[in-house]
Order: C-alpha cells, then sequence, then structure tokens
C-alpha cells in the first residue's frame, strides 16, 4: 500500500473574503487533497488550519512552502506549509 | 490533530525564536595521517569536502520541508593536534588553512576541531599545534580550537593552564584590527565533551565513529514566553515543570531533524545537544528567563539558584524526549551573546565573579566575555585554573573563552556582527597570580567520594 504523505497549511491574517477559495484553489492546483479544515475568526483574526494529503502533489513540501508562501505574501497573511511529522514528534509522545 | 497544538507550534517559531541551532558533522581524520605532509593536507581538505559536500543543501531541504529554520551548519573533526603530530617539524597551520578552505568549499559558517587534548600532559604535536593557535586563529577566518586542559579523571595540566593564558592573549593581539576576534574562536575546556556540536568548542573526539550528524537545539525565547504566558502565580516546582515541557518539545524537534539529516546523508545519528543557546535577538536570551522566574535582573543574588532549576529542568524534559543524548546539553550563558546579559553586565549588576559562581550550575563556562586589554597572561591563566578546578571537581565540563580587547578597558565594547554578538568589557580583579600560575605542574585528580 503507497504510504499517505500528509502535510498541515496553516493561514493566519486579517479576515477577508475568499481566503478559503484561494488556498484551496491552489491546492487543487498542485494536486494536494484537502482532508480536514478548522478555522476560527475572532474578531477580525483569521485562523485557518488544513490537513492535507500531499502523496499526489505535483510538488515538494518545501516547493509547496514557497508557493504559498508567496500566496500568503500577496494576500498580506502568513501562510505556512508543514510536514505532519514535526507536529505529530513535537506533540505527541 | 490538535489545532492548538499547531498553531502553538507556529507561534513558537514566528514569534519565539524556536529554531534549530546548529547540524554539525563529525568527521575523523584519523585515516588522513601520515608523515608526508603535503599529502596529509591534501587528504584533509579530500575527506571533509567528500563527506560534507551535501550537508548544507541537506540542511536547507529539511529546513523547508518542516518549516524550522535551521541556522547554522558545522563541521567537526579529530583534534589536529594528533593528526599534523604525525608530520613532526611541518606547521600545523598549514592544517588550519585546509580546514579552512573545505570550510569554504562545502559552504559551512564554522569548522571546529583545530584542536588538542593535553589534560594530562603534552605530546609534540600538541605543543606544536598550541604554539600555532594564535596564527592559524589570525590567518583563518572559519577554524574553531580548543584544548582540553583538565578532566575529573586526569586533573589540571597547570603547564597547559599558564600556556593558554599567553595563547589567548596572542590571538586576541593578532586579530586585534577585527575586534579581537581570534579569541572568540578559541575554547579552553576542562572535561571536553567528544561528541559536542556547538562552536567554538566542537571536535571530533576520536572514540567516534568515522562520521556522525550531532544536532544541537535551542529555543530560549520559547521558555521565556511559556513562563511569561504563565503568569506571576505559580511556584518554583511548577515553573521547573513548565520548562521540563517546553524543552521536550524543543527537543523532540531537534530529534525529528537529526534523524533526517542522518537519512538523507546516510551518516549515522550521534546525539540531540539539549542545550539552550542565546542569540543577540531580542527575546531570545537565558537571561530573560532568569528575570522571567523573577529577579529584577540576571546578577541579582538568587540568579544561581534560578539557573541551577532552569538548566536541570531543560535535561530532565529533554532526555526523554531523545534517544540520544550528549555535548554540552545545559544552558548557555555566553554574555556578548545574549541580550539580556549584555544589558546587565552593562548595568553592572552582573559581574565576572557572579558568572563564575554561575558556571558551577550550568553548561560550558565563562563564555564570550570581553576583558580588558590590560590584563596579563597569567591573570588569563587564572581564570581559567579556577574554571577548570570548577568543572574537575563538579564532574562536569567548563570552559573559558574571554576576549581581551587590545588597547581598550573596562566599560568600552567590542562589537563582533552576528552569531557572537557585542558586549562591554568587564572588569576583572588585577591582583596578581604569577607565582602560582608559574609553578606548573598539575592538580590532581580529585576524590571522588567523601563529597562535600
Amino acid at each position: 500500500m503507497e504510504k499517505v504523505e500528509k502535510a498541515v497549511i496553516t493561514v493566519i491574517g486579517k479576515d477577508m473574503v475568499g481566503i478559503l477559495a484561494k488556498v484551496s484553489n491552489l491546492c487543487a492546483e498542485k494536486g494536494v487533497n484537502v482532508l480536514e479544515v478548522t478555522q476560527s475568526v475572532l474578531q477580525d483574526l483569521f485562523a485557518m488550519v488544513m490537513l492535507v494529503d500531499i502523496t499526489r502533489s505535483t510538488a515538494e513540501v518545501a516547493e509547496l512552502a514557497d508557493i504559498f508562501d508567496g500566496l500568503g505574501q500577496r494576500l498580506g497573511l502568513k501562510i505556512h506549509v508543514m510536514h505532519e511529522d514535526i507536529f505529530n514528534s513535537m506533540h505527541k509522545v | 490533530m490538535n489545532t492548538n497544538e499547531i498553531l502553538e507550534t507556529i507561534n513558537m517559531i514566528d514569534n519565539e525564536n524556536l529554531d534549530v541551532r546548529t547540524i554539525t558533522m563529525g568527521i575523523s581524520l584519523l585515516d588522513c595521517m601520515g608523515p608526508a605532509v603535503d599529502k596529509a593536507v591534501q587528504a584533509v581538505y579530500d575527506k571533509v569536502c567528500r563527506y560534507a559536500e551535501n550537508l548544507v543543501r541537506t540542511g536547507e531541504d529539511i529546513s523547508r520541508q518542516y518549516g524550522i529554520p535551521i541556522i547554522n551548519k558545522r563541521i567537526s573533526v579529530t583534534p589536529i593536534a594528533m593528526v599534523a603530530g604525525a608530520c613532526p617539524g611541518a606547521s600545523p597551520v598549514r592544517f588550519a588553512k585546509a580546514l579552512d578552505d573545505a570550510a569554504r568549499t562545502v559552504g559551512v559558517n564554522f569548522i571546529g576541531g583545530y584542536s588538542a587534548l593535553v589534560h594530562k600532559g603534552f605530546g609534540p604535536g600538541d605543543y606544536a599545534l598550541i604554539e600555532s593557535i594564535p596564527q592559524a586563529l589570525s590567518e583563518t577566518e572559519l577554524v574553531c580550537s580548543s584544548v582540553n586542559v583538565g578532566s575529573t579523571k586526569a586533573g589540571i595540566n597547570m603547564d597547559a593552564v599558564q600556556k593558554m593564558g599567553r595563547v589567548v592573549k596572542e590571538t586576541a593581539e593578532r586579530t586585534a584590527d577585527r575586534e579581537c576576534i581570534g579569541a572568540a574562536k578559541l575554547v579552553v575546556f576542562c572535561n571536553a565533551p567528544e561528541d559536542n556540536p556547538f562552536m567554538a568548542g566542537a571536535f571530533h573526539g576520536p572514540g567516534e565513529p568515522d562520521c556522525v550528524i550531532n544536532v544541537g537545539v535551542s529555543g530560549p525565547g520559547v521558555v521565556r514566553a511559556a513562563i511569561q504566558k504563565s503568569g506571576g502565580g505559580k511556584n518554583l516546582t511548577e515553573i521547573a515543570e513548565l520548562i521540563k515541557r517546553t524543552a521536550f518539545k524543543i527537543t523532540r524537534m531537534g530529534q525529528l531533524v537529526a534523524q533526517e539529516a542522518s537519512r538523507r546523508l546516510c551518516v549515522p545519528f550521534g546525539i540531540v545537544d539539549l542545550s539552550l543557546a542565546p542569540t543577540p535577538a531580542i527575546g531570545d536570551s537565558v537571561a530573560y528567563i532568569l528575570e522571567g522566574m523573577g529577579l529584577e535582573q540576571c546578577g541579582a543574588h538568587g540568579t544561581t539558584a534560578a539557573l541551577a532549576l532552569l538548566n536541570d529542568a531543560v535535561k530532565k524534559g529533554g532526555v526523554m524526549a531523545s534517544s540520544s543524548v550528549g555535548g554540552l546539553s545545559g544552558a548557555f550563558i555566553p554574555v556578548t551573546e545574549d541580550a539580556g546579559m549584555i544589558e546587565a553586565a552593562r548595568s553592572g549588576c552582573l559581574t565576572l565573579s557572579k558568572l563564575e559562581a554561575m558556571t558551577a550550575v550550568c553548561s560550558v563556562g565563562l563564555d564570550m566575555i570581553c576583558i580588558p586589554g590590560d590584563v596579563t597572561p597569567e591573570i588569563i591563566s587564572g581564570i581559567i585554573a579556577d574554571e577548570a578546578a570548577i568543572g574537575m571537581v563538579n564532574s562536569k565540563t567548563t570552559a573559558v573563552r574571554v576576549i581581551p580587547a587590545v588597547g581598550k578597558k573596562a566599560g568600552e565594547e567590542l562589537d563582533f556582527g552576528g552569531l557572537l554578538g557585542m558586549g562591554p568589557i568587564m572588569d576583572v580583579n588585577q591582583a596578581s597570580p604569577l607565582e602560582f600560575i608559574n609553578r606548573g605542574g598539575r592538580i590532581p585528580a580529585p576524590l571522588q567520594s567523601l563529597k562535600n
């Protein structure tokens, strides 16, 4: 069986129309499958965490990180793409 | 997956200076030895370049994959005194230059191991290397040097201590036009660890494998923030728990990076060094952690106790997070590299004698301390002897990295730039230990029982 590789996309910044659309559009473009989304808007601070499957992604995690960082800069948001291993190792014993 | 945990990690990286401080590749040069110096120097250059060819690129790839900054990629090598000792008559500086060239070729920012281990006595190679340190450090840029002058098992080699006072001073003098930076790349150790990934004291011990990956984590900013967020009501038991938890998370990140680097480079994983290494960046300070516990300023009475708590909690939290821990593993207190220490030294709250007391309970020792340029070699030897004695008796690593600021006096400042930082020149007790230091000989190893 093929090993499923996952990454976490986090978006933090000022809320505006179309953040989710733009981020998920870019995911689709790169062959990244969105598995789970949670988001919260506290006053006007927007925070979204997406768990995505990158097994069939056309780009490596490092490349995705750069691409999404570019999108983040255009929108004035902080977007991180990080391999899920980092969170698993830091927060699970 | 828990959203809060994810956001916590992101916040640590973005706002609290969480990073992996260094991936250090240890390379053995024992197979480069030979009596023909030209051949040996070439072999050293070739081996370092061959083994570390992909180190920097791999570090950068891992950094992007996990979104964790990895600040330094470095190399440590077998103590050069051992390698150069096989070429009698040749200047060891040739090896320093080969290391410098190799470091530049592979793109690392420091290479450590221009070192000698003389805790019980000198060989001819050790003599030659120690004498050549001032020249080597003034004519190279990326080479770091260390000398181990004592150990709990062997005692303190006072002949070496005497020599090193002069060598430190001469190294500073030779680089006086560059803020005396030579002395910032020279460490005098007692109980030097053989697998330390941190500069300037990194070398690849003779008991290590051919090649190994060691990782040094960091994160004073994260610990400080955790204490700050916890508010004022917690007692010290709770603070210790909080530091343990935070250290665990930091170390897990280091372990992940170490394993990944080891896998990608096909080099065995050695150790994770659990040190809290400050940087001059605001917030990334060990002094601020101590102040966060409730001291008005670092250096106040209570500082040693706070540091002891911090140092122990970091180890307890980190040990469980990594499969193999080693190196220096503890809190560092390098004055010029720590914004809070710099402030405390400037205000006069933090003195050299308080720092000496602090080194009895934390990692390393008197680190990155600028002293007046007129301090005599025997006073520097006295500082080294005191520090080595603390390490020897307490079975721990201690070290001295002081920078005599040639032509400057207490209160003025040196500015090295970058990670080495800047700092005020601290007052030194000028009473002379000349006769004591000139006696030479060896301070015998201490008793390991009847401990009081």
